[in-house]
């Protein structure tokens, strides 16, 4: 478990002091996937990089599996980021050396392997990211996704126990974020190391995060589930990230429907519930007529959900919202 | 024949002696390299280390090393050759000769190189120096593991350029009874006019250079990896 308690960090420039975080409590449980969202600026590579001290915290403590991290000394420090992997944006490999001898590294600074356990592990490991074949290349001769699943194979050498994620998908096209992205679920259900994973992308946290944290101007504005957060936003950071993941546009979102006539609601499906046929038992038992204004079905991680903005018309408004109360969703009338 | 033709087209020239001079220049060369690599490295890395922004900033050795390296770069070569005499002479025993010339060579391409392996070193993406850092690396094992390995190309062009500044300032050791190519072109090319001994001693301080240079590349190219 990773706690922060009221850390926060500052550093001067120019004469004045710019504030990266401010003090702020965090809790993330082993094994969880913890999507830290935000815009550049925000703060969260500076979370990040707390987390392994590659920040120094100007204040507060920072607490993992029961162990100061902030009171180690040089050496304590190095022993302890051994069990911390990272990887990175623009992959931050060596082009000096081979696939494999860049995933060996880790293993030959931390020196407790001899070279033949070291060989056997880095074939483990490429095996594990699909690159085996690729071995003696050079990072210069592979493609972005597999430059990364180099850094992934490098960062898990050591057998981490947290997993930091430095806008590891953010250099990468649509469909290689998306293989990235199984990889690192794949390795947290496996393997059940936590992951830390900042990104300004909303769709990522929805692909693999269980838990999220906004922040804005070096505050976290809002965390909790992701399901929960993505479905029902409440800060007006989240709200913006959400609506730029559904591609929404600023102007669309303020249209608050007003031509539309009748009563309009927000029905929010999860689960197994998505794939039941409420509308139209609804509309048939009360006799309202819905018409959909706006609605998303996709998934967070591997839960279903829908979410849909309708207006209904006619019939008994008042009995077909007592059902949808009674039902297996959550409903906002909105007006 | 074509030994008679040499004597006709190149009446001056006593090839034993320039069989010598471009073995001092050669040995020169050679040993100055060698010590100007060994000292210039750590230095070049200590200026890397201490510099804005870098690992270990300490502003005030940053400043004192850019001073001390800014001071012997702007001495002109000739001056720094005579003012290194005493120096010499403590070192080696002469200041005469092969082993007189390649103290003064060492301090004035030192500096000159510890500048190139600052520039190569501060190449190398600052994001491997954070990938090692993260991996627990000591400093140490980040510039030996990290740092020299990803700056290999950049180094191999700083020692080729060196080396060759170093041909030029072996030239100039002739001044002070240092011997080689260079001394033989003033004595007999410039001091007794012997243009043919001139123009021999320069086309084969010529052919030093072209080689050193097209080694120097074709190694940078084979050790680069982008």
């Amino acid at each position: 478990m990773i706690e922060f308690h009221q850390v926060h960090k500052a550093y001067p420039v120019q004469g004045h002091t710019i504030t990266a975080l401010h003090p702020s409590d965090l809790r993330i449980e082993t094994g969880q996937v913890f999507g830290l969202i935000g815009h550049s600026g925000a703060g969260k590579s500076t979370l990040l990089r707390l987390i392994n001290r590659l920040e120094e915290p100007s204040g507060g403590r920072i607490v993992i599996d029961g162990e100061d991290i902030t009171a180690l000394d040089a050496q304590g420090l190095r022993r302890f980021r051994q069990q911390v992997g990272m990887i990175f944006q623009h992959f931050n490999l060596l082009a000096s050396k081979t696939v494999a001898a860049n995933v060996a590294l880790p293993l030959q600074l931390a020196g407790e392997l001899g070279s033949s356990e070291i060989a056997s592990r880095v074939s483990q490991l490429l095996q594990r990211v699909g690159l085996a074949e690729h071995a003696h290349k050079y990072p210069a001769q592979l493609s972005g996704g597999q430059k990364q699943r180099v850094g992934i194979a490098r960062a898990l050498a050591t057998e981490p126990k947290i997993l930091l994620c430095d806008e590891a998908t953010s250099a990468l096209d649509p469909q290689t974020t998306g293989q990235v992205l199984q990889l690192l679920a794949e390795i947290n259900r496996e393997l059940g190391l936590s992951i830390v994973l900042i990104t300004h992308e909303m769709d990522v946290i929805r692909r693999v995060c269980d838990q999220v944290a906004v922040m804005d101007a070096g505050v976290i504005v809002e965390q909790g589930p992701v399901a929960q957060v993505f479905l029902h936003p409440q800060h007006a950071t989240t709200q913006r990230f959400v609506r730029e993941s559904e591609h929404v546009d600023e102007g669309e979102q303020h249209d608050d429907f007003a031509h539309v006539s009748g009563r309009i609601l927000r029905l929010t499906f999860q689960g197994e519930a998505t794939y039941a046929p409420l509308l139209g038992t609804v509309a048939r038992e009360t006799g309202v007529d819905y018409s959909i204004l706006a609605g998303r079905i996709d998934r967070i991680k591997d839960n279903p959900y829908g979410q849909l903005t309708l207006a209904l018309t006619g019939g008994d408004i008042d009995a077909a919202l007592a059902r949808f109360r009674a039902a297996d969703v959550h409903l906002e009338v909105l007006r | 024949m074509s030994e008679s033709l040499l004597a006709t087209w190149l009446p001056n020239v006593d090839w034993q002696e320039i069989g010598y001079a471009s073995l001092d220049t050669l040995n020169m060369l050679g040993g100055s390299l060698l010590f100007t690599v060994l000292l210039g490295l750590p230095l070049g890395v200590l200026l890397f280390l201490t510099g804005p922004r870098q690992l270990f900033e300490q502003k005030a050795l940053y400043g004192l090393l850019s001073l001390l390296v800014n001071v012997l770069r702007s001495v002109p070569f000739v001056i720094l050759l005579i003012l290194m005499i005493p120096l010499t002479v403590l070192i080696t025993g002469t200041s005469l000769g092969v082993a007189g010339a390649i103290p003064p060579l060492v301090v004035g391409a030192t500096p000159f190189f510890a500048r190139l392996v600052e520039t190569a070193l501060r190449e190398v993406d600052r994001g491997i120096i954070e990938a090692l850092q993260a991996m627990g690396a000591s400093t140490l094992q980040i510039i030996t593991r990290a740092l020299l390995p990803e700056a290999l190309p950049g180094l191999i062009a700083a020692i080729t350029v060196t080396a060759i500044t170093l041909v030029s300032y072996t030239a100039m050791s002739g001044l002070i009874g240092g011997g080689g190519l260079g001394d033989l072109a003033v004595r007999y090319g410039y001091q007794r006019y012997q243009p043919d001994v001139m123009a021999v001693t320069v086309i084969l301080l010529l052919v030093l250079v072209q080689v050193l240079q097209t080694a120097g590349d074709k190694l940078v190219v084979h050790f680069s990896r982008k």
